[in-house]
């Protein structure tokens, strides 16, 4: 029986458990030894014009080595814009000179022998700014009255797709339109930002920093501080939790690398959280306007979505987001007209970033709310409304109206499926009864179908590298472009080879994220891993059996077509004649046995599935508590059930957490609100309930292995799912919509005002 | 100035500052960088160790203050042979940890639940884990976990060096 499939527990835990992982501010690397502190001076002012900064003070500080200001960064450009639809005057200082444009931009680093010198001298720099009136929000951005870059003459940082056309909603019998927030939130992985560097005599740096791509973070940090490639070395330790907001390197990565330059020694860096929840992009924070129509019963027939996407202060990822959402738009309806268009914009905030679904989560949140909110104009079961407009099964590619190539998908089933488990008629009848009994505590029953786009070309194409290597000893060593960060890449990668070699996993190690030793990957992002990074590994694997049994022909004097792989002895036999074999590590100690791949994926692949979330909401509070979430995900094959469930429960979590809890906020002078995890209401244990999961698994023809991504998955369906719910709780009180997060007060608000118009 | 602090049942005496955290004594004096720092505002608890039989939050202890203490962190858990910890060894089966930051934090926590409540329902284990941050697992399977190492039976809130512990 082949190992895929199985629930193999991580061969990464044993060390997890007891040692710890090795963070990035964990490493006792020699080359670290007496490496000085930096600690980042940042602007405490939303916007305005920097004065002066005087380092006098802290210079005399104890332990103090050095005091950089934008002064001292000579020569280095500044960071550029980024894609080129983005405004191009919109580029970023190394450190603040002029102008301060978010609570958080980078004003002076300070450099010094021991870690808490560093706090105590950066209090000592002395920064004088005077205020300019901050832009909180995409209205205020896009009104243009205060520019946060005036060379670009507009806040507006990109525009995407033209106006609606006229018609769109010709014929409609119904048309439901309503302002929907997609609020913004803070990725928070549990460790923060952390990077180190130490230039060596051979004119090479080594860099080591948390991110989820080594390749891609050398190549920025290269480019950026205008060095030649072949001189950096990155590599990237364990890295606790990434979730989109460690793609690339971060400028405080380079400005780390800069530093070692600039004083000659070893630099280490790593951020307070309190520093993570300024510094490090939030994501999400889109604005929208859904308008559906069609007609009364049932049949959607015109869809649009208008979003104002919050860019923050400089663009960085920002301004890609609402293409992603603007390409699923329709999710898994047949919806004849689409219409989606965006416009990022600069506003006095932290910049926005991918944030575990990045745009994809948006597209959903947006269209699952329309069909409800034209489930309950029209009087319908939500159910019923998505049943009359999801596109039919379909195993050959649906292209959709926004130009998206579905690969495969049977989204019926997956809503039958999850309503079936959920016991929806039995929900509903319990629901008719706390209404008609007038309960204080009230269920809702929200559900969402949704589609995502995953293993997209995030920049490396949809390709991914592997190296296999057995060895004389009958181990192994896998090498990958993904860069694993919680998604346990060294248990699964080494099932992988595992399946065709018979060498067991434990015998396996996975390498990844130095870039010396692995100099081309995409990294792990996007939901892409297993489809590529793990398909290059099975076509690895298929190399190197290819590769043996040409070796073995030679020593066994057989045909290569006469030897099979004997998995129970680790080799190849020849067919029919036992004990007759070679095993692959025999081979390996006649010739290195090694092969490197290029796996290329056909096409992104497209998951989906639907979730049905229970709530019930004490009405007189508004506090709503999540009790049940059962959901139906599907990401074709999966090969290690263990692990796809543990990607399906916090993608699940961080769903919820946006629905009900979590929410980045600023005052109208720019000040953030929720700058420490007491101020963040990050979710905890006792705000979920254990997650009931279905499984369902419709494979795809685009790799091997037949895998789509499932790392964002739960959390695009249940963010929907949530807020339905929610919704639905007091639906029968006039309420129609209530925006994310549902906290009580909003619930509760939402109640009051329906009950007003009622009267 | 001068403090003695026994850890994983080692005694150290160091020159520390009277500021310095017990987080950082573990991390930067001691070496033992399982125990993680997560947040500034006690809210994580990714630095959660026991002292004298209680989890503590060793960044809201200050290392003058552990002062003739026995301090176990996760390093201090697992048997001279290797044996896991009956806490760890149900995080592993359960699949109880995702990227490993929270773990030894929540391993030590959950040690600290099993103590006062040797077979806690799903609910007592959430409310017991409360001040324990986790942005992977959605949680589902660190409560497997605790509920699993209860059934190993009172030494799942045990720790080495025979200490009662409490939460």
């Amino acid at each position: 029986m082949s190992i895929l499939g199985t629930r193999v527990v991580r061969t990464e835990d044993p060390l997890f458990l007891t040692r710890g992982a090795v963070y990035t501010d964990d490493l006792a690397d020699p080359r670290l030894a007496g490496a000085l502190h930096a600690t980042i001076v940042r602007s405490t002012v939303a916007h305005g014009q920097v004065l002066s900064v005087d380092t006098s003070a802290a210079l005399e500080a104890p332990g103090v080595v050095a005091v950089v200001t934008a002064a001292d960064l000579t020569g280095l450009d500044p960071l550029p814009a980024g894609a080129p639809n983005v405004n191009q005057a919109m580029t970023r200082p190394w450190l603040a000179a002029d102008t301060v444009r978010f609570v958080g931009d980078m004003v002076a680093v300070v450099l010094t022998e021991e870690r808490y010198q560093g706090e105590d001298a950066a209090e000592l720099v002395v920064v004088d700014i005077d205020p300019l009136p901050a832009v909180i929000g995409t209205e205020a951005a896009a009104r243009d009255d205060v520019l946060l870059f005036p060379e670009a003459g507009t806040n507006v940082v990109a525009a995407l797709g033209g106006p609606a056309p006229e018609d769109l909603f010709d014929g409609c019998e119904v048309v439901v339109t309503q302002r929907v927030v997609n609020q913004r939130v803070a990725p928070v992985p549990l460790e923060t930002r952390a990077a180190s560097a130490v230039w060596g005599e051979d004119g090479r740096v080594t860099v080591f920093c948390s991110n989820q791509g080594a390749q891609q973070a050398k190549g920025q940090i290269a480019g950026w501080l205008g060095l030649d490639p072949a001189l950096v070395h990155l590599v990237t330790p364990d890295v606790g939790g990434g979730f989109g907001a460690k793609i690339g390197a971060d400028p405080e990565f380079a400005l780390v690398v800069w530093l070692a330059q600039h004083v000659g020694r070893a630099v280490r860096w790593s951020e307070s959280r309190s520093e993570n929840l300024l510094g490090m992009v939030h994501g999400r924070a889109q604005d929208q306007v859904v308008t559906v129509g069609g007609s009364r019963d049932g049949t959607i027939t015109a869809y649009s979505l208008e979003i104002d996407q919050d860019s923050g202060a400089y663009p960085r990822f920002g301004p890609v987001l609402p293409g992603l959402t603007m390409l699923m738009a329709p999710g898994t309806y047949a919806f004849p007209r689409v219409h989606a268009r965006a416009r990022a914009l600069a506003t006095s905030t932290t910049s926005i970033g991918a944030y575990r679904g990045a745009g994809r989560p948006e597209a959903t949140a947006a269209v699952e709310r329309a069909v409800d909110l034209f489930a309950a104009e029209i009087g319908m079961d939500p159910a019923d409304v998505r049943r009359k407009n999801l596109v039919p099964a379909f195993d050959t590619p649906f292209t959709t109206a926004t130009g998206a190539v579905y690969d495969s998908g049977d989204y019926t089933a997956a809503l039958d499926r999850v309503l079936a488990a959920a016991g929806y008629e039995q929900l509903r009848a319990e629901q008719a009864a706390c209404r008609a009994r007038g309960d204080v505590r009230q269920l809702g029953i929200g559900m969402a179908c949704y589609v995502e786009i995953t293993g997209a070309n995030t920049g490396f194409g949809t390709v991914e590298e592997a190296e296999l290597e057995v060895h004389a000893d009958g181990t192994a060593t896998v090498l990958t472009g993904t860069s694993p960060h919680g998604q346990g890449h060294a248990t699964t990668w080494a099932m992988i080879a595992s399946d065709q070699l018979g060498i067991p996993v434990e015998k396996i190690t996975v390498l990844h994220g130095d870039t010396d030793r692995v100099p081309r990957g995409g990294g792990t992002m996007g939901s892409r891993s297993l489809q590529q990074g793990g398909a290059a590994v099975h076509q690895a694997a298929g190399e190197l059996v290819a590769l043996a049994k040409k070796r073995a022909a030679e020593l066994l004097e057989a045909n290569p077509e006469d030897l099979v792989v004997d998995l129970a002895a680790a080799g190849l036999a020849v067919r029919g004649t036992p004990g007759t074999g070679i095993s692959f590590a025999d081979l390996a100690a006649e010739e290195q046995l090694l092969v490197h791949t290029t796996f290329s994926a056909a096409a992104p692949t497209f998951p989906f599935g639907a979730h049905l979330v229970v709530v019930e909401t004490d009405v007189e509070s508004g506090k709503a508590q999540v009790v049940r979430i059962v959901t139906v995900d599907d990401a074709g094959t999966i090969v290690n059930p263990l692990l796809a469930d543990g990607q399906r429960h916090g993608g699940i979590a961080q769903g919820v957490a946006q629905a009900l809890l979590e929410e980045v906020l600023y005052d109208p002078d720019g000040n953030p609100q929720t700058s420490t995890l007491a101020d963040y209401p990050f979710v905890s244990a006792t705000e979920l309930p254990d997650f009931e999961l279905v499984e369902m698994a419709t494979p795809t023809r685009m790799n091997p292995l037949g895998a789509k991504g499932i790392g964002e998955a739960g959390t695009i369906g249940s963010t929907p799912a949530v807020q339905n719910a929610v919704v639905d709780s007091v639906a029968h009180l006039g309420v129609r919509h209530i925006d994310m997060p549902a906290t009580p007060m909003r619930v509760w608000r939402a109640v009051q005002q329906a009950q007003q118009e009622g009267n | 100035m001068h403090v003695t602090i026994t850890v994983n049942g080692r005694q150290r005496t160091e020159d520390v500052e009277p500021r310095l955290l017990l987080a950082h004594f573990l991390r930067d004096v001691c070496g033992l960088t399982a125990t993680n720092i997560g947040c500034d505002s006690t809210s994580c608890g990714a630095c959660t160790v026991i002292v004298d039989g209680l989890t503590v939050k060793s960044c809201t202890v200050l290392a003058v203050q552990s002062e003739g203490a026995q301090v176990t962190t996760c390093e201090g858990l697992a048997a001279p042979d290797g044996t896991l910890h009956p806490v760890q060894e149900a995080f592993r089966t359960e699949h109880g940890l995702q990227c490993g930051f929270c773990t030894p934090g929540m391993v030590m926590a959950s040690i600290g639940v099993l103590a006062d409540n040797p077979d806690p329902t799903d609910r007592e284990v959430r409310e017991g884990l409360e001040g324990n941050l986790c942005r992977c697992t959605g949680y589902h399977n660190i409560v497997r976990a605790v509920r699993t190492a209860a059934q190993a039976g009172p030494s799942a809130g045990r720790v080495p060096q025979t200490q009662e512990v409490h939460s």
